[in-house]
């Protein structure tokens, strides 16, 4: 197991992504943050905290996307439970910023764009992800803002804690040698 | 967490964590039904048939708008101007659908126990849309769901399911399903039409509907089934209305407002006045609505871990 970014990296990481997103859509007037369902919202919930801050913009729409049921996989392994959408605007014209948290082969985000044309039709689509697990693509999908690049293989797993959830900020790479084939 | 049971058979066989989980899903389906766009793709590779061996409106509407919204092809079967009437057999027809690759049949048969009869026969899974006068599992599901939207938990409520009990499958799943959530339940209406021992199922009898009312949060109001009835079980429907029907002067006399239900269609006048089905205190539209999300839930969660065809 290593260590990719700690508490104070990750922080700091989040700070400039958020500076990005402003920089590109100053006072985000047409644009909405939407976080990715189950682990993409608390980087959501950061990123979101941090661009109102920073943008002096408190009335940005922020929502959430559950992509339960436009998964390409859902007669794969055991039926996925699905968690709560939350979007209470529109999206139609807007600049829609994805947010989630690790970048692996693209098909959550692939999902995504799909449950989220079912909402309107965004002006734009941007994605926003922590981790970017570059070379380990299986659709044409690349990120716009990234917090970290790491070349990995498809046994190893990049795991982010958060201190909402799991007690403590922390991305860790595992080497998950037991499935390895 | 997946369902326990491969089918839904009856309420009898699932467990309160199955219930919730089926809750918590048409909690999801709900809102995709309030979309502008009211479907998603998730079952785009599945293929549904809707059996349907009795007549039938609402649970087949509901049944087919579910698996559409859901993505899936549905083809529909009705007994009548088939080959049901030229002497084929129950798994014969069901085997010839599936030879068609159907992955999961709904099926309302007139015979009691005639799905866990075909889930011993056929692979696919089996939705039971209602059998005969024993359960009818989907219906208790929205009822309790639909319950749940205006009470809350349903541990402690107190429920009256009225009319007639004896050859009501909703009845019996919905003693089945309220007993499992921890709710109260009595049965009440005139003695001919509540079976002996009901007792044993855990609920109470109440043979005069205004004390039954009296006690209750919920009526859930049931459809006299004159179509199942072959003695007379009551001297005329005008007596019954008198003796058993629900008026609006009654619920006025009452000293609360109780949450009205009828899992339809409704004999206007026999078991229910106009004026109270109609009533704000009636949720028995919006019944039908969750019957949707449900059987969105239900069809979902079953639809379950697939071979892959490489």
């Amino acid at each position: 197991m290593k260590t990719l970014l700690d508490s104070t990296h990750l922080n700091i990481t989040l700070q400039r992504l958020a500076h990005q997103l402003v920089e590109n859509h100053l006072s985000f007037s047409d644009t909405v943050i939407i976080g990715i369902q189950p682990r993409g919202i608390y980087l959501s919930d950061r990123i979101a905290k941090l661009v109102k801050k920073i943008s002096g913009n408190k009335q940005i729409e922020y929502g959430l996307l559950d992509i339960t049921f436009y998964r390409d996989d859902v007669h794969n392994n055991d039926i996925p439970m699905p968690t709560h959408t939350d979007i209470s605007f529109s999206i139609e014209g807007k600049c829609v910023i994805l947010v989630d948290d690790v970048l692996h082969t693209g098909r959550t985000i692939r999902s995504a764009m799909d449950a989220l044309i079912d909402f309107g039709r965004p002006k734009k689509v941007e994605l926003l992800t922590l981790i970017d697990r570059r070379f380990s693509r299986e659709l044409p999908i690349e990120p716009d803002y990234v917090g970290y690049t790491v070349d990995t293989i498809l046994t190893q797993k990049v795991k982010v804690y958060w201190k909402e959830k799991d007690g403590k900020d922390e991305v860790v790479l595992i080497d998950k040698v037991s499935e390895a084939k | 967490m997946p369902l326990s049971v491969k089918h839904l058979l009856g309420i009898k066989e699932l467990n309160t964590q199955d219930i919730d989980q089926i809750f918590k899903t048409a909690d999801n389906f709900k809102q995709v039904l309030q979309r502008p766009i009211k479907k998603v793709p998730t079952l785009r590779d599945t293929t549904v048939a809707n059996i349907f061996f009795e007549n039938s409106t609402r649970t087949r509407l509901s049944f087919e708008l579910a698996e559409k919204r859901l993505g899936a092809d549905v083809v529909n079967f009705s007994a009548s101007g088939s080959s049901v009437s030229k002497g084929e057999t129950l798994i014969d027809t069901v085997n010839n659908i599936l030879a068609m690759k159907v992955d999961m049949v709904v099926m309302r048969h007139a015979a009691s126990g005639a799905p866990w009869f075909l889930a011993n026969h056929i692979d696919a899974s089996i939705v039971n849309a209602g059998d005969g006068t024993n359960e009818h599992p989907t219906q208790a599901l929205l009822d309790a769901y639909s319950m749940r939207e205006k009470l809350g938990d349903l541990k402690g409520k107190r429920i009256a399911i009225i009319g007639d009990i004896m050859h009501s499958r909703v009845a019996l799943s919905n003693i089945y399903c309220l007993n499992k959530l921890g709710a109260e339940v009595v049965v009440s209406g005139p003695p001919t039409l509540i079976p002996k021992h009901i007792e044993s199922l855990g609920v109470k009898v109440e043979y005069n509907v205004k004390k039954a009312l009296e006690w209750c949060d919920v009526a859930n109001i049931l459809r006299i089934q004159l179509e199942r009835q072959h003695k007379p079980l009551f001297s005329t429907l005008r007596e019954y209305s008198l003796y058993y029907g629900v008026n609006k002067d009654m619920l006025d006399s009452l000293k609360k407002d109780i949450v009205i239900m009828h899992p339809g269609p409704i004999n206007r006048g026999v078991e229910i006045n106009s004026d109270v089905a109609d009533s704000k205190q009636s949720i028995i539209l919006g019944q039908v609505e969750n019957g949707v999300a449900i059987r969105m839930a239900v069809i979902y969660l079953l639809s379950g871990k697939r071979e892959v065809v490489e």
